[in-house]
């Protein structure tokens, strides 16, 4: 079942060149992209700086109007959609961003944190509101007994881990991921992306998954769409992406992915 | 391979209201000519911090102990003074960020060829030339009109190419590198990495490349210093370190790296 879909989606934005004089000019970010996302799968969208894979996560998740072109979002229009409806669109598409603590209030307790979609969507949970925070930080890997601290006194993984438990307070029927796990370790990385994968193994949600990182997108994706200036150059099964890809600027952009020494990395593989 | 760099017993102890808090320990390493060490950690692992103690630009407050030995001339302990006319010359850096390393209101020309007037002195004309060859050097078309655009004129890859010409205008034996890829584009990556080959072949220099990801440490050292909270966890060279890690923290490592080429199930 198609979850979302976007259709011929364009956003052009208003710039002016170098001199203050200069006359305006429109840069199109995103460029006649289109795109189906089915229920409980992960569609990645990969892309260079510049791409427009974020904006066209922003717009996905309507928290920009594009310029032309059409969100719809479980059989229902949501291009411009307002009141009622945006606020059901809302509850439905969960955003978690890259930065874990520029997310996140440092004046509230993660239990506020957590439950503020809750107070937003006028819920009250029917076991109260710590139980229901605790619950949640559970479920991401992190002890319910530290529901009363600030986001400060987390380390930076555990902090994306309080993003994901915020997204996942509603019930989300698709958690949209912009380079969610770019500004981590590469330990705390993997334990996050395979947290992502469990809960949706759990819950059955989808993801799309933005990212620049060719190698965490493998990990983690069923579909992929790689982005280059605004549009949507190849879109396929992942393993005929990477394995087979057709565009140029993909066998690019595979090609230029540092690579740990197969030689090597073989060796210690066989040894261990 | 003689050795042009040797650092020995590094240790930096930054003060805290709960007492003194050692960010690197012990560390040694060598760097020979024409050879790239690697280091490589995690966020806190000290890799950074080494690379600023051994240039003597720690905060204030910061003690540090041990041995660095550029061509067997000790460089802790000396006077900020003495350490300026090594930094830039005998001993470059290039660091993650070249927009906030690079002078806004300043012509990329005028800041290359400053850095060449302050080490070799000279006419401000020659300096400009030595500024127009350092940028054809790192690969930037048209360097004679380039030489007198401002850093916001150029792309972020063009950008670290600047700052790596101005880190190699006074042909320095050891080039300090500390992520100088991790902000860009992967497709800019493979370039800029190929350049500081490229160049490390031609001129010879000795090259200390920090940074978190192993895949590029992979690509471009002859040996690896791993590191983490400080420690040096294993030193040695690259085939041995990527093909027979002796410490588990380097497996785990190892380990957590997605790769690309592999098939995984979902």
């Amino acid at each position: 079942m198609t979850l979302m879909e976007i259709r011929g989606v364009t956003k052009q934005f208003v710039t002016r060149g170098e001199s203050m004089r200069a006359r305006k000019t429109t840069f199109t970010a995103v460029d006649d992209v289109s795109f189906e996302v089915e229920l409980g799968e992960t569609l990645a969208i990969v892309g260079e700086s510049g791409s427009g894979k974020s904006t066209t996560a922003r717009i996905a998740a309507r928290l920009l109007e594009p310029t032309s072109g059409t969100v719809v979002f479980d059989g229902q229009d949501v291009t411009r959609a307002r009141g009622r409806e945006l606020a059901r669109f809302r509850n439905d598409v969960q955003v978690v961003f890259q930065d874990p603590f520029s997310s996140l209030n440092p004046r509230y307790t993660v239990e506020r944190i957590i439950t503020a979609p809750l107070t937003y969507q006028g819920i009250t949970p029917p076991t109260g509101r710590r139980a229901f925070a605790q619950e949640l930080m559970e479920r991401v890997g992190l002890n319910p007994d530290h529901c009363r601290r600030y986001p400060a006194q987390f380390s930076g993984g555990q902090a994306q881990r309080i993003g994901i438990a915020r997204a996942l307070a509603v019930n989300p029927k698709l958690v949209i991921c912009d380079e969610a796990v770019s500004a981590l370790d590469v330990s705390i990385q993997a334990q996050v992306l395979d947290l992502l994968m469990r809960l949706q193994r759990e819950s059955g949600f989808s993801y799309i998954f933005i990212a620049h990182d060719l190698a965490v997108v493998r990990q983690i994706s069923q579909r992929v769409a790689v982005m280059n200036r605004g549009r949507i150059v190849e879109l396929g099964p992942r393993d005929q992406v990477f394995g087979d890809p057709q565009d140029e600027y993909t066998k690019t952009l595979l090609a230029a992915v540092p690579r740990i020494n197969p030689e090597w990395d073989a060796k210690r593989r066989q040894a261990q | 391979m003689s050795d042009l760099f040797v650092v020995e017993d590094l240790t930096v102890t930054f003060p805290t209201s709960r007492g003194p808090v050692d960010v690197v320990k012990n560390v040694s390493f060598t760097v020979g000519r024409d050879d790239t060490l690697g280091i490589v950690g995690e966020s806190g692992s000290g890799k950074s911090m080494t690379a600023l103690a051994v240039l003597g630009l720690l905060p204030r407050g910061a003690r540090t102990s041990g041995s660095v030995k550029l061509d067997g001339i000790e460089l802790l302990g000396k006077s900020e003074r003495d350490l300026r006319s090594v930094r830039g010359n005998a001993i470059s850096m290039v660091f993650q960020d070249p927009l906030s390393s690079l002078n806004p209101y300043y012509t990329v020309g005028l800041q290359i060829s400053e850095m060449y007037q302050t080490h070799r002195g000279g006419s401000r004309r020659s300096a400009r030339q030595v500024a127009i060859d350092a940028l054809d050097r790192v690969g930037i078309p048209d360097p004679a009109r380039r030489v007198d655009h401002y850093p916001h004129q150029f792309s972020g890859g063009q950008r670290q190419r600047v700052m790596i010409a101005m880190a190699l205008c006074c042909s320095p034996s050891l080039l300090i590198a500390d992520e100088p890829t991790t902000a860009l584009d992967v497709t800019v990556q493979a370039q800029i990495l190929e350049l500081l080959a490229e160049l490390q072949s031609t001129t010879g220099t000795g090259m200390i490349f920090i940074t978190h990801d192993l895949a590029v440490i992979s690509s471009i050292a002859q040996r690896v210093l791993v590191m983490r909270s400080g420690d040096p966890v294993e030193y040695g060279t690259a085939e041995q370190v990527f093909s027979a890690p002796r410490h588990e923290y380097t497996r785990m490592l190892l380990d957590a790296v997605p790769r690309i080429d592999d098939e995984v199930a979902l």
